[in-house]
């Protein structure tokens, strides 16, 4: 196990290797180079010449590289030109909201895709099967950021259920912790901050969780399918074995391996869902604030933010890796 | 990240085990298959009417979808837009321009925009993935060495969520519809590179590839005339859903701010995006276009998955 | 009584626009209390496909059954799925082809085993690992205390196997099925596994319904024995008179098609000619009759019945059967060919 852990851990270096290679040729590409990229528009001449003195600009590409490494090692990748602080606090203040986002969806997409996938080939053919699949189709090809304004449209504004924008009902007291504020609100007993920030979560959620609803429920279908095939799910019924234990430790077990994997793959998916979504509902994550960003033409944001999301991702990735380790004895051993 | 990998060479597996030695019979029972499904034959009329669609597009329109004829008569600020009556069956744009006209002239750039970044994704990474598993396949020791270093780079563009690494692309290249297309085009890369190495390392193993090798044919000749048409299917099937992705993703970075900046020429994603902003005065605005994408893109989709199915073995009877 | 009279068993496959399939055609036989009875034939004869019935396994949809299976007096081809779960593992019990895909293998030997013990007999925590214990070392499997907690690939084809019967007998069930037990293994293991079954029929009293296409299994183990061929019994005799005077044209093939060291040398193997798929339908006559040597005009004329030609309680069902004064002359053969 551990020797899996390093192993992939190892392999992580070229990657994001090559990685910081790409940023850094974009940092360079950048109008007015990385000293303007850090000290943002507003940096006169003379600022620009100090740090590019500082940066070491005059030496050779190498050794700049170098330097932007051993930045990037003490998280410091420059400046936000929008709001003047630096990049890594910006990521660490918006984390938690596309954190919360995320799990909320990935909940939505699992707890609701499952058992939809599960059942949809249990009665393969019938009515429920056939929606599920057709649905499943229609959900990967609608813009995500039209669906999130359908339900604003519809949910937020004409119904009023849920609330349009942001996280919080500004002016609500609430105790903050942890940044994650649905957490932060049971945690200080504010039952009350805790729901609003359910409320707020309901309908980005529901929208960003579409498309992973949609592959999951598919996925789960292709796999119990196949899974109902197997001799051993023949062999446990031979054994007399109640319905229940066949489906749950013969069955499921065997058909959710694919769909663990598919969660890690799908982590990808969210983020860029969560650029989208997060700006339709002004949600105050990382994905607000990369588009806030485009717009602006925050480059040491992106940057900054691309490389986390990118190691974020790897990480993700790699604890699936794990936990699917411990599922599947057969990876265990090799 | 390798999970991501793994995924797609299982999928290239599993879509590879198709090919039986003779080739030929399972193009024309797949054929046979694909005919009798009837996503395939939903997906194929909606590919077909928007392909026609994209061709007559500019002939049939009503009126040049970039004058703004009835420039009195929508007030943006003051939310006064102007629906569908008899003249304009589709009401007027925010720049009181002929919504229907717009939409369709801007079938054809959206046709484009998902063919030419398919093809694009498509083109290089059947050359990365293809000369990777033929390297591969040819063995000895610069062989693998290429596919580890060409493989590692892929890896590393997987290991980056899509839109972001489109977003990346896009802002070095400024924006434009070229921007859009590189970018979408980009993003697919690595899947198809991967898919498609995936399918001839499957195949490499295949019992009549190593007869094939014991009969003294040459390696090459193995690689490149056994192997390689033998792993095209997966790749074909993907080529198939990345014209759907291509549009959507194309929408999503017209929805970012990068997309082509109101050309004369109109698109479905821009003008989905641009209409986002009149949303609660005019929802139909960006309906229209949104209904167009996801029709198209359901159009493709069906069509490659009613393909993947036709080349499953194990749903053959 | 028999503990199990198959009674024209008829299973049909409903065709999925083509036309149905008749998969096995009023098969009948019986299986007394602690007999070991073959069920033979090649592959597609419809042997499979009698033993899923019997266990109830077949899937409820787009299959037909027909006839009865009359297992200690209930019928159970219509017996409800809920009498027939609680039957299986404990009264009837099966053994399958391929050890390792028959195997969960992502739960260990060790639930493989005491999930049955949990339902049937009501042992749960140590005891029914002890119990579990037992069985696994019962079928000769060395240290099964460790076993137990392996995962199916970390253990050997044979070992697996053994597993599997570690489980069919765990309750004691008085049939015990076996689909081509030994054909995934190596030859080694396959007399072992074979051994073991005979040991655990032999100290049982447990009944074996062997179903097999190799007769070299059908000759160490079955008392009696019954050919298949296209959905219906062909032959049905005891061993020995089975092996002495196969009397039905394709048991006699079969027999002939068999490489045997203490042959003449230079003779040839005699293998029968086509496959399965030349046949005709049993309503217009004899399916085997397009790869017979001996067939005549009367072949084709209705279903043959199953008649005693030579010796009482061998069964064939032929017009043209092969008698045992000329079943061993390669001449007779030739003559009719």
């Amino acid at each position: 196990m551990l020797r899996l852990v390093v192993r992939r851990l190892l392999q992580l270096i070229p990657t994001l290797l090559g990685l910081s290679v790409l940023l850094f040729a974009w940092l360079n590409r950048l109008p007015g180079g990385p000293a303007a990229a850090i000290l943002g528009e507003k940096a006169t001449p003379a600022d620009v010449a100090a740090i590019e003195e500082a940066l070491g600009l005059d030496q050779p590409v190498w050794v700049q590289y170098l330097r932007f490494l051993q930045r990037l090692g003490r998280l410091d990748l420059g400046t936000s030109t929008m709001t003047g602080q630096p990049v890594w606090e910006e990521f660490t203040r918006a984390f938690p909201a596309t954190v919360e986002l995320g799990v909320s969806a990935m909940v939505i997409a699992v707890v609701v895709g499952v058992p939809l996938g599960y059942f949809a080939a249990r009665r393969r053919g019938g009515w429920l099967d056939v929606t599920a699949v057709s649905g499943s189709l229609l959900g990967i090809c609608i813009p995500v950021f039209f669906l999130a304004f359908i339900l604003k449209a519809l949910f937020a504004v004409q119904l009023g259920w849920f609330p349009s924008f942001g996280r919080q009902t500004t002016g609500i007291d609430a105790t903050e912790i942890t940044g994650f504020y649905v957490l932060d609100g049971l945690l200080t007993g504010e039952f009350d901050a805790a729901w609003d920030a359910v409320t707020h979560l309901v309908l980005p959620a529901l929208a960003l969780a579409s498309i992973p609803l949609a592959i999951i429920v598919r996925m789960t279908r292709a796999s119990v399918l196949e899974v109902l095939g197997e001799d051993y799910v023949r062999t446990a019924e031979s054994k007399g074995l109640r319905k229940s234990t066949v489906r749950g430790r013969h069955v499921l077990r065997n058909a959710l391996l694919p769909v663990v994997t598919a969660i890690g793959l799908l982590t990808g998916g969210l983020l860029s869902g969560a650029v989208l979504t997060e700006s339709v509902f002004a949600f105050g994550g990382i994905g607000s604030f990369i588009k806030e960003a485009i717009d602006a033409r925050d480059y040491p944001v992106l940057v900054g933010f691309i490389m986390f999301i990118a190691l974020a991702y790897v990480v993700i990735n790699l604890l699936v890796d794990l936990a699917y380790g411990l599922i599947d004895p057969r990876v265990r051993v090799h | 990240m390798s999970t991501k990998t793994d995924k797609i060479d299982r999928l290239a597996e599993l879509t590879a085990s198709t090919e039986t030695a003779t080739g030929g019979s399972l193009w024309v029972e797949a054929w046979r298959r694909l005919k009798q499904s009837k996503m395939a034959i939903i997906g194929a009329v909606v590919i077909g009417a928007f392909v026609i669609l994209a061709v007559i597009g500019p002939w049939v329109a009503p009126y040049d979808p970039t004058a703004q004829l009835w420039r009195g008569e929508v007030f943006t600020n003051r939310n006064i837009f102007v629906g569908p009556r008899a003249e304009n069956w589709f009401g007027l744009d925010h720049l009181a321009r002929d919504e229907f006209s717009r939409l369709l002239v801007g079938a054809r750039q959206t046709l484009l925009v998902g063919i030419v970044a398919t093809l694009l994704g498509f083109t290089i990474g059947a050359l990365v993935g293809g000369s990777a598993g033929a390297a591969l396949t040819l063995g000895g020791k610069l062989g693998q060495r290429y596919d580890t270093v060409v493989m590692r780079v892929i890896d590393m563009m997987l290991a980056l969520p899509s839109l972001l690494l489109a977003v990346t692309i896009a802002a070095v290249m400024g924006q434009s519809l070229t921007t859009v297309m590189v970018a979408v085009g980009v993003v697919q890369i690595p899947i198809f590179a991967r898919l498609l190495r995936g399918a001839m390392l499957a195949q490499g193993g295949k019992d009549y590839v190593v007869a094939a090798q014991a009969l003294g044919v040459r390696k090459r000749r193995v690689a490149l005339g056994h192997v390689l048409p033998n792993s095209l299917s997966p790749v074909i099937v993907q080529a198939t859903l990345s014209l759907a992705t291509a549009i959507i993703e194309a929408a999503a970075l017209s929805y970012l701010g990068l997309g082509n900046p109101d050309a004369a020429e109109p698109e479905w994603g821009v003008m989905l995006a641009q209409a986002q902003k009149y949303f609660d005065a005019a929802p139909m605005l960006a309906v229209y276009p949104a209904l167009g994408i996801i029709i198209t893109a359901l159009g493709f989709t069906l069509l490659g998955e009613a393909m993947r199915e036709a080349l499953d073995p194990k749903l053959r009877s | 009584m028999p503990l199990l009279s198959v009674d024209e068993l008829t299973i049909t496959f409903a065709g999925r626009g083509q036309r149905d399939a008749r998969a096995v055609d009023g098969v009948s036989f019986d299986v007394d209390q602690g007999q070991v009875v073959g069920l033979v034939g090649e592959s597609g004869c419809g042997k499979s496909v009698t033993s899923l019935a019997l266990m109830g396994l077949l899937p409820g949809r787009g299959v037909r059954l027909g006839g009865r299976a009359e297992f200690d007096g209930t019928d159970l081809l219509t017996l409800p799925a809920a009498r027939m779960r609680d039957l299986r593992g404990t009264q009837l019990a099966m053994i399958f082809q391929d050890p390792l895909s028959s195997l969960n293998p992502v739960v260990p030997i060790g639930v493989q085993v005491t999930e049955i013990l949990a339902r049937h007999r009501g042992m749960r925590g140590e005891a029914a690992r002890k119990e579990a214990a037992h069985l696994l070392d019962r079928v000769g499997i060395p240290d099964p205390t460790r076993r137990l907690k392996e995962y199916p690939h970390q253990l050997s084809g044979g070992m697996r196997q053994r597993a599997l019967i570690a489980m069919a007998v765990a309750c004691a069930p008085r049939l015990l099925i076996a689909d081509e037990p030994t054909t995934a293994l190596d030859v080694t293991i396959q007399a072992q596994i074979l051994e073991l079954l005979k040991e655990l029929v032999d100290q049982e009293g447990t009944a074996l319904l062997m179903i097999t296409h190799d007769l070299g299994v059908v000759a160490g183990l079955c008392e009696q024995v019954n050919v298949l061929y296209a959905g219906k019994v062909v032959e049905s005799a005891g061993r020995r008179a089975l092996f002495d005077a196969p009397t039905h044209p394709y048991a006699h093939g079969l027999l002939g098609s068999i490489p045997r060291l203490d042959a003449p040398r230079g003779e040839a193997l005699r293998p029968i000619r086509g496959s399965i798929n030349d046949r005709i339908d049993w309503a217009d006559g004899c399916a085997f009759a397009p790869r017979c040597d001996r067939y005549t005009m009367e072949c084709l004329t209705g279903t043959p019945a199953l008649t005693e030609p030579h010796t009482p309680g061998h069964q064939a069902r032929c017009v043209n059967p092969v008698l045992p004064e000329g079943a061993t002359s390669p001449q007779r053969t030739e003559a009719t060919g």
